[in-house]
């Protein structure tokens, strides 16, 4: 009993009564946690048992559906234009992550690896547009995007976030750690310099590129105002867009929309189960190294 | 024998002035693309939005009229935008301190238990990475006055409490979002529920920062529980609270997803009680067409958040003595 109470940080630092004292503290943790807990989940909860509900059951408010259906799923699937927003935010959170993963990989290496003047203005640049808030940007980007005809394009949706200054930020970060002689080394091997930072950085910066495909891919996902604004017909809708529109389209169907966010989070699940880790490193680089 | 010394030294230098140069020119080929992008799609946009503000809204740029600073005196002078900027600023008022302590409190509480860590950060976290239009119907349904589970939940309390013959422990059912007074912290809630995740987890970070032998020491001189909290965690926990406290800031200054979309037929209502900058910007800007005008309520926004930051972080510049 006392090896694994040892090893917890709070009783490793307690003096005396090691095996007693920590248990009382110990359970009223877990049940604050517990409770806590379900009040954060219940949301979910709700939202995915009443997915499974029939229409005529949907406002009886019992928890727990009688008889488990899958016809809001297919109505949903079928019967609105949702499959078409779930592809457009493939796309664009897709597309976007790639190039922000490549961008800034390679803005982040050249600000690091390289020696040229005006390099710390650059970043400084880069940096100030840390503090330019997106509602600033959302006016002059429709009137651009109207001047040159980007309105309502997948093009459209994606150009704005392509290069975002906090990845540039953090893969500077994780470039610095790396020693130069490396770089050297493969230069004296002659490679050339695209080859370095693609054969020789960017494979050691993978935690990093982890974090940051990660956060862009649901940062995208999840992108409400600027969709709201270019996508002007319904087909070119995102999932949060097409989802906002819900209630005018199908008069609030709450059982449909209950399905529909049921599937939103699908794919953000699916990329937290698999690359969990890497998501709390990437908000723990946030916080610590920000 | 001098002539190959001299060759070879030669080439030396030249292959270090051209190595330089090298570098010079692969760094701006690396850079050709982001600087375009910096520049055009983030620092040019956001001069043009202060040059739009003092201009008329014209499509055609050379139909725009010179007004200078009439938009703004307009916005001095418009209500609505005056119950936008209040509202902003009660939301950050709310939303700040109590994610910061429930943040805090739940970090806390997870360091304290060493079994099933990871499955109560994942819980929290989850909120966190749900699109805002999925949280904000759900929320909005649980809300809904006759059939939402929250005032359903509250009239069986009352029930069970009355029957007890306890009725002072009864809560009557809530209007929530029909009711100008309870629509904005209702809205709050639903914020700090969706961000509380990242919180806790920043904090969790900057908890496994410090040192052990700091509290061991302490100890050792006899400090209890709560010095140990106020003298060597919050201290050292600092860099992270100033961190979680502008980031928090910043992004209730701009909250638009969860208010729009949780009274979507009705956005920023009831009776505006609501209503935030950003909405109101999109509303001027996208509604009314009044790019000129929504152009100056960002360029409001852009102070408001610089201030806040700036005041934020000069504060916690000088708080830190260690």
């Amino acid at each position: 009993m006392a090896a694994p109470t040892l090893r917890s940080s709070r009783s490793a630092a307690a003096s005396g009564s090691r095996t007693r004292t920590p248990r009382v503290g110990t359970i009223l943790s877990y049940a604050l946690l517990l409770l806590g807990s379900v009040i954060m989940f219940f949301p979910f909860l709700w939202m995915i048992l009443s997915s499974f509900k029939e229409l005529r059951e949907i406002f009886q408010l019992t928890l727990f559906p009688t008889s488990w259906s899958l016809d809001n799923y297919r109505e949903v699937l079928t019967g609105t234009e949702f499959p078409r927003w779930f592809l457009n935010s493939l796309i664009v959170a897709g597309l976007t992550t790639l190039s922000v993963l490549f961008f800034c990989a390679l803005v982040g290496y050249t600000l690091t690896r390289l020696r040229f003047p005006g390099r710390n203005a650059i970043f400084l640049l880069i940096l100030s547009t840390l503090m330019i808030p997106t509602e600033m940007l959302v006016i002059p980007w429709f009137v651009m995007s109207s001047q040159f005809g980007w309105v309502n394009s997948y093009w459209g949706l994606l150009f704005p976030g392509l290069i975002p200054a906090f990845g540039v930020f953090l893969m500077r970060q994780f470039f610095t750690t790396l020693p130069r002689d490396l770089f050297d080394a493969g230069r004296v091997d002659g490679v050339s310099e695209f080859g370095l930072f693609w054969r020789i950085g960017l494979p050691l910066v993978r935690p990093g590129l982890a974090a940051l495909g990660i956060f862009t891919f649901i940062g995208n996902w999840n992108a409400f105002l600027w969709p709201l604004i270019i996508a002007r017909s319904p087909d070119m809708r995102t999932v949060p867009v097409g989802m906002a529109f819900f209630s005018n389209e199908a008069g609030t169907a709450w059982h449909l929309i209950m399905a529909a966010s049921a599937l939103a989070i699908v794919p953000i699940l699916l990329v937290f189960f698999i690359f969990q880790r890497q998501i709390i490193e990437g908000v723990v680089l946030t916080g610590t190294k920000g | 024998m001098s002539t190959a010394l001299d060759r070879e030294r030669r080439r030396h230098r030249r292959s270090r002035l051209s190595l330089g140069q090298r570098e010079l020119i692969w760094a701006y080929v690396f850079l050709a693309v982001p600087l375009v992008f910096f520049l055009g799609i983030r620092i040019w946009p956001a001069l043009q939005s202060f040059q739009l503000s003092l201009f008329t809204w014209h499509v055609d740029p050379a139909q725009r009229e010179y007004i200078g600073f009439d938009y703004y005196r307009e916005l001095l002078s418009e209500s609505r935008f005056h119950r936008a900027l209040l509202n902003t600023l009660l939301y950050t008022v709310i939303i700040v301190p109590v994610q910061l302590a429930l943040g805090l409190a739940i970090a806390l509480l997870l360091q304290s238990v060493d079994r099933f860590r990871p499955f109560f950060r994942a819980v929290y976290f989850s909120p966190y990475m749900t699109p805002a239009a999925a949280v904000a119907w759900v929320w909005g349904w649980m809300y809904s006055v006759n059939f939402g589970i929250i005032n359903t939940f509250l009239i069986e309390w009352s029930i069970f409490w009355e029957n007890l013959g306890l009725p002072w422990l009864a809560i009557p059912p809530q209007p929530f979002l029909t009711d100008p007074s309870q629509a904005l912290p209702s809205v709050a809630a639903v914020v700090i529920w969706q961000h509380l995740g990242f919180q806790v987890v920043i904090f969790l970070a900057g908890l496994q920062g410090i040192p052990r032998t700091f509290y061991e020491a302490a100890r050792i001189d006899g400090a209890g529980a709560w010095a140990l909290f106020r003298h060597i965690t919050l201290p050292l926990l600092n860099p992270v609270m100033v961190f979680s406290i502008v980031i928090s800031s910043i992004a209730s200054l701009q909250l638009f997803d969860q208010v729009v979309n949780i009274n979507f037929t009705n956005q920023g209502g009831p009776l505006d009680s609501t209503l935030t900058i950003a909405l109101y910007m999109y509303q001027e800007a996208f509604g009314r067409f009044r790019m000129g005008y929504a152009a100056a309520v960002t360029v409001v926004l852009f102070l408001l958040i610089l201030v806040v930051t700036v005041v934020q972080l000069r504060l916690a510049s000088r708080k830190v003595e260690y």
